[in-house]
C-alpha cells in the first residue's frame, strides 16, 4: 500500500507541476482580477479536495460503527489528516487572494467562517485522536465525532448563510452554464482531477502508515508480559 | 426496557447525580458565580457611549451561557470517573439509553437553575425591558439549552477518557454550538428588539430542527461510548 501511495503521489505530483505550467503560461489571464486569479487553479481544488476528506472521514465513520474494521478507523483518520492538511492550503491560498481583490485578508463571509469551522472540527477530531491511547476506544470515540460532525455540516451551513455572503458565487457548480472561458473551465477542471488524485495518494500513504503504527503498537504490547 | 421503567431509571440516574450536586454544592455555586462574572466583564468589554447596551446584551447573554455551561457539563462525568463510579453504573441493569437519559436530565437541570438565577442578573445588569417577552425568550432559552445538553451530554461521555478532558470538551463541543448559540443570539437580538414573531420562525425552526437531530443522534451513538 505504501509503495502504490507514493506511485499515486507521485503521479498526481507530476500532474499538479502541468496545472502551474498550464494555468501560468496557457491560461489567459483575468481581465478584471489579473494574475491575482490565476491562485483560483489551486484554491478551489484544495478546498474541494479538503471537504472530500472531510466527507470520507465521515462516512467511512459511519462504516466503522457498522462493521467494526479496524482498517475503516485507519482509513477515516488518515483522510481526516489529509483533509487537515488541504485545509491549511485552502485557508492560506484564500487570503492571499483576498487581500488584493476583497482588500482585506479575512471577512466573516458565509463560506469563509463555514469552511473554517468546519476545519477546527477536524482538527478537534485528529486532537481526540491523539489524547486516546486504546485502539479500541479510539476507534469506537473518533467515529461516534466523525458521524456528528458530518451531521453538523448542513447546520453550520444554514447558520452561517443567514449572514450576508461576500465570495464570489459559484462559477462551476450552479443551475446556468459555467460562467468561465473554456480555456479557464479546462484548466480548473485539470487541477480539480488533480487534486483528487494526491488526496487518494496521500490518503493511502498516510493509512500504510497507520497500519505500521498498529502492527508495531500490537507487538509491543504483546511484548510486555 | 419497557416505557415507565426507563422513565424511572433516567430518572434515578438524574436524581443521583443532582443529590450529590445538592450535598457539596461546589459546582452549582461555581458555575453561578463564573456567569455573574462574566456577565460584569463583559459589560466593560466596550466603548459604552458607542455601542449601546441593547446591542451588546444577547452576545454578552449567550457567552455567558455557553462558559457557564461548559463549566458544568465536564462535571457530570468527572464525577464518575472518581472511584471508577462508571463501571458501578454501567454494572447496574440501567441501559445505556437509560443513563444517557439520565445524565442529559441532570444537566438540563443543572444548567436550568444556572440559567434561572443569572438571568434576573442579565436583565438587572443591561437594563433589558423584557418583562413581556420573558415568556418567548425562556422559550429560546429552553432550546438552545437542549441543544447544548444533548451534544454536551455525548461529548462529556467521551472526553472524561481523554487526557486534559478539561480543555478538550471546549475544543469538540465549540463548534457543535455554532447552530444553536448563534440562532439563540440572532432569536434574543429580535426579541429584546421587539421585533415581530414572523422574524423568528426562521431561527426557531433552525434550533428545532438541530434539538430533534442531535438529541436523537446523541442517544443512538451514547452506547458505542459507554459499552465495552
Amino acid at each position: 500500500m505504501a509503495r502504490r501511495g507514493t506511485v499515486v503521489t507521485a503521479v498526481a505530483l507530476l500532474g499538479l507541476v502541468g496545472v502551474y505550467v498550464r494555468a501560468l503560461a496557457f491560461t489567459p489571464p483575468d481581465r478584471a482580477q489579473g494574475l491575482a486569479q490565476k491562485i483560483f487553479y489551486v484554491h478551489a481544488p484544495v478546498a474541494w479536495a479538503a471537504l472530500l476528506a472531510f466527507a470520507i472521514t465521515g462516512l467511512v465513520s459511519l462504516l466503522y460503527l457498522v462493521l467494526r474494521d479496524r482498517k475503516l478507523d485507519l482509513i477515516a483518520a488518515a483522510s481526516a489528516e489529509v483533509g487537515v492538511a488541504f485545509g491549511i492550503a485552502m485557508l492560506t491560498t484564500g487570503p492571499i487572494w483576498g487581500k488584493p481583490i476583497w482588500g482585506t485578508w479575512w471577512t466573516w463571509d458565509a463560506r469563509l467562517t463555514f469552511t473554517l469551522i468546519i476545519f477546527l472540527l477536524f482538527v478537534g477530531y485528529l486532537v481526540l485522536r491523539g489524547a486516546l491511547t486504546d485502539f479500541d476506544v479510539r476507534a469506537r470515540f473518533s467515529a461516534v465525532l466523525g458521524i456528528m460532525a458530518i451531521v453538523l455540516v448542513p447546520f453550520i451551513h444554514v447558520t452561517v448563510y443567514w449572514f450576508r455572503t461576500l465570495h464570489p458565487k459559484p462559477v462551476l457548480l450552479k443551475p446556468d452554464a459555467p460562467s468561465m472561458p473554456g480555456t479557464m473551465l479546462a484548466t480548473l477542471l485539470i487541477s480539480v482531477g488533480v487534486f483528487t488524485v494526491l488526496y487518494i495518494g496521500f490518503t493511502m500513504q498516510r493509512y500504510a502508515l497507520a497500519v505500521l503504527r498498529d502492527v508495531r503498537e500490537e507487538e509491543t504490547a504483546g511484548a510486555i508480559p | 426496557m419497557p416505557g415507565s421503567a426507563l422513565v424511572r431509571v433516567s430518572v434515578a440516574v438524574a436524581a443521583k447525580d443532582l443529590a450529590v450536586e445538592l450535598r457539596t454544592k461546589t459546582a452549582f455555586v461555581s458555575s453561578i458565580v463564573f456567569a455573574v462574572l462574566v456577565l460584569a466583564v463583559l459589560y466593560f468589554a466596550r466603548d459604552a457611549t458607542a455601542v449601546a447596551d441593547l446591542d451588546l446584551a444577547p452576545g454578552a447573554l449567550w457567552v455567558t451561557f455557553t462558559f457557564a455551561g461548559m463549566l458544568g457539563l465536564n462535571r457530570a462525568f468527572l464525577l464518575e470517573r472518581e472511584n471508577r463510579a462508571l463501571d458501578g453504573l454501567r454494572l447496574t441493569p440501567a441501559s445505556p439509553t437509560a443513563i444517557f437519559l439520565g445524565k442529559a436530565l441532570g444537566n438540563l437541570v443543572f444548567l436550568g437553575v444556572v440559567e434561572l438565577i443569572s438571568l434576573p442578573v442579565f436583565i438587572l445588569f443591561y437594563d433589558v425591558p423584557i418583562w413581556r417577552q420573558l415568556p418567548i425568550l425562556m422559550g429560546v432559552i429552553a432550546m438552545a439549552t437542549i441543544a447544548f445538553v444533548a451534544v454536551g451530554t455525548l461529548l462529556s461521555a467521551m472526553v472524561v477518557r481523554t487526557r486534559f478532558s478539561e480543555v478538550m470538551l471546549p475544543l469538540l463541543l465549540l463548534p457543535f454550538l455554532v447552530p444553536p448559540v448563534v440562532s439563540a443570539v440572532q432569536l434574543t437580538w429580535r426579541i429584546l428588539a421587539l421585533r415581530p414573531l414572523s422574524e423568528l420562525t426562521g431561527w426557531l425552526s433552525l434550533l428545532a430542527a438541530f434539538d430533534v437531530i442531535f438529541f436523537t443522534l446523541s442517544l443512538l451513538l451514547f452506547e458505542a461510548i459507554l459499552v465495552e
